[in-house]
């Protein structure tokens, strides 16, 4: 299995490592069972500035300020919130502007909560009809190299990566009604 | 909701006199973004800058983006210069600002009670919803409304150099200014910012 440099093997410490190996200290996130280990470790990293937001357009913007700013940032959120960047997604595209975004999905594979399946099922298409580049990753050994190609992507050639993590990826979520 | 008796009070601000005094005398060190529709003009009306980044889409990302550069630069001003419709579009961003609270951060909301861009149909703010009392609700302390000039002048010192955030309602007349449009492309404007800032594009 690949790793960082420094050496982790779990695909969500392999994310931060990408993260500080690339100067990414803006974290822009909703909160999130598929994240929720990453955004422990960039919480507890005093170099990064972890921005819990109230809807994922927020982040969107905020990381438009930050890249204005000289810092390089990171959205954090879950397929059914992309649906409400698309507005604030129309100044990347205008401005040529990066933003790398890990996306956790839902609505796909073995989805047991049908309201997720419209959103989950729409988000490469309204993504990339918006101008985002995807890239996305249903095993844990092709995780880094993913993420860090989205980053160097984003960064490198200043437009907008999104990686999907699969549901096969984090692990599906089953609903079963108490007994 | 509770119906006031209490009059209104006179409105007699004009939007563009409150851009130029907010800007005055900026030097270096005070970022401004302006919002979608007016504030774009008034920002321009009050002379172009590489530090002025005018957002003339996304409308609801004003004061976000703001946050990002306020965080980005900790010891440079950020100034968001915004609309009541533009701000009404994303209230939830007061929470997330009250919570992240960066000291360097002003958001001020020209408020004319109306959407001038659009035919002047009502916002929300003449009808009853106190923005300065959303800010103060998500943990904005530093947060008013000014309704003239004696009270603007009082507000322009903790709106340049408070300890942020600071969110200021001005209430203005619901009048429209002479057009003045600021460089269209964001391409332009954010090499420009960014070389400004951090000395490369």
């Amino acid at each position: 299995m690949a790793t960082t440099t420094n050496g982790a093997t779990d695909w969500r410490d392999q994310i931060y490592d990408i993260f500080r190996e690339n100067d990414v200290r803006h974290i822009a996130h909703v909160p999130d069972g598929g994240h929720a280990k990453l955004i422990k470790r960039c919480e507890a990293d005093p170099e990064m500035s972890t921005v819990t937001l109230t809807t994922e357009e927020e982040g969107v913007g905020m990381l438009i300020g930050s890249w204005l700013g000289g810092t390089r940032g990171a959205l954090l959120i879950q397929s059914s919130g992309v649906g409400n960047c698309m507005n604030a997604l129309s100044v990347l595209r205008h401005g040529k502007f990066p933003l790398l975004m890990i996306v956790s999905m839902r609505g796909t594979w073995g989805e047991g909560m049908p309201w997720q399946v419209p959103m989950g099922q729409a988000t490469r298409e309204v993504l990339e009809a918006m101008g985002v580049i995807v890239y996305e990753v249903d095993n844990a050994a092709d995780v880094h190299a993913t993420v860090e190609a989205a980053s160097w992507l984003a960064f490198d050639s200043s437009v907008p990566v999104a990686v999907l993590l699969a549901q096969r990826l984090i692990g599906t979520k089953k609903f079963v009604a108490a007994a | 909701m509770t119906t006031t008796t209490q009059a209104k009070p006179q409105i007699s601000l004009a939007r563009r006199d409150v851009v130029n005094q907010l800007v005055a005398d900026r030097g270096n060190d005070l970022m401004c973004l302006s919002g979608i529709g007016s504030p774009c003009w008034d920002l321009a009306a009050s002379g172009d800058h590489p530090m002025n980044f005018y957002l003339n889409g996304a409308m609801g990302s004003a004061a976000a983006i703001g946050l990002g550069l306020a965080l980005a630069q900790p010891k440079k001003r950020m100034l968001v210069i915004t609309g009541d419709g533009e701000l009404l579009m994303s209230l939830g961003i007061l929470a997330t600002i009250g919570v992240a609270a960066p000291k360097n951060l002003s958001v001020v909301v020209l408020d004319n009670e109306i959407y001038l861009e659009t035919g002047a149909q009502p916002t929300h703010t003449g009808r009853g919803v106190d923005l300065t009392a959303v800010a103060r609700a998500c943990g904005i302390r530093n947060a008013e409304t000014v309704y003239s000039q004696a009270e603007l002048e009082a507000a322009l010192p903790k709106i340049r150099k408070g300890d942020g955030p600071v969110f200021t309602v001005v209430k203005i007349l619901p009048e429209k200014a002479k057009l003045v449009i600021p460089p269209l492309e964001a391409t332009y404007t954010k090499h420009r910012m960014r070389e400004a800032l951090t000395g490369k594009p």
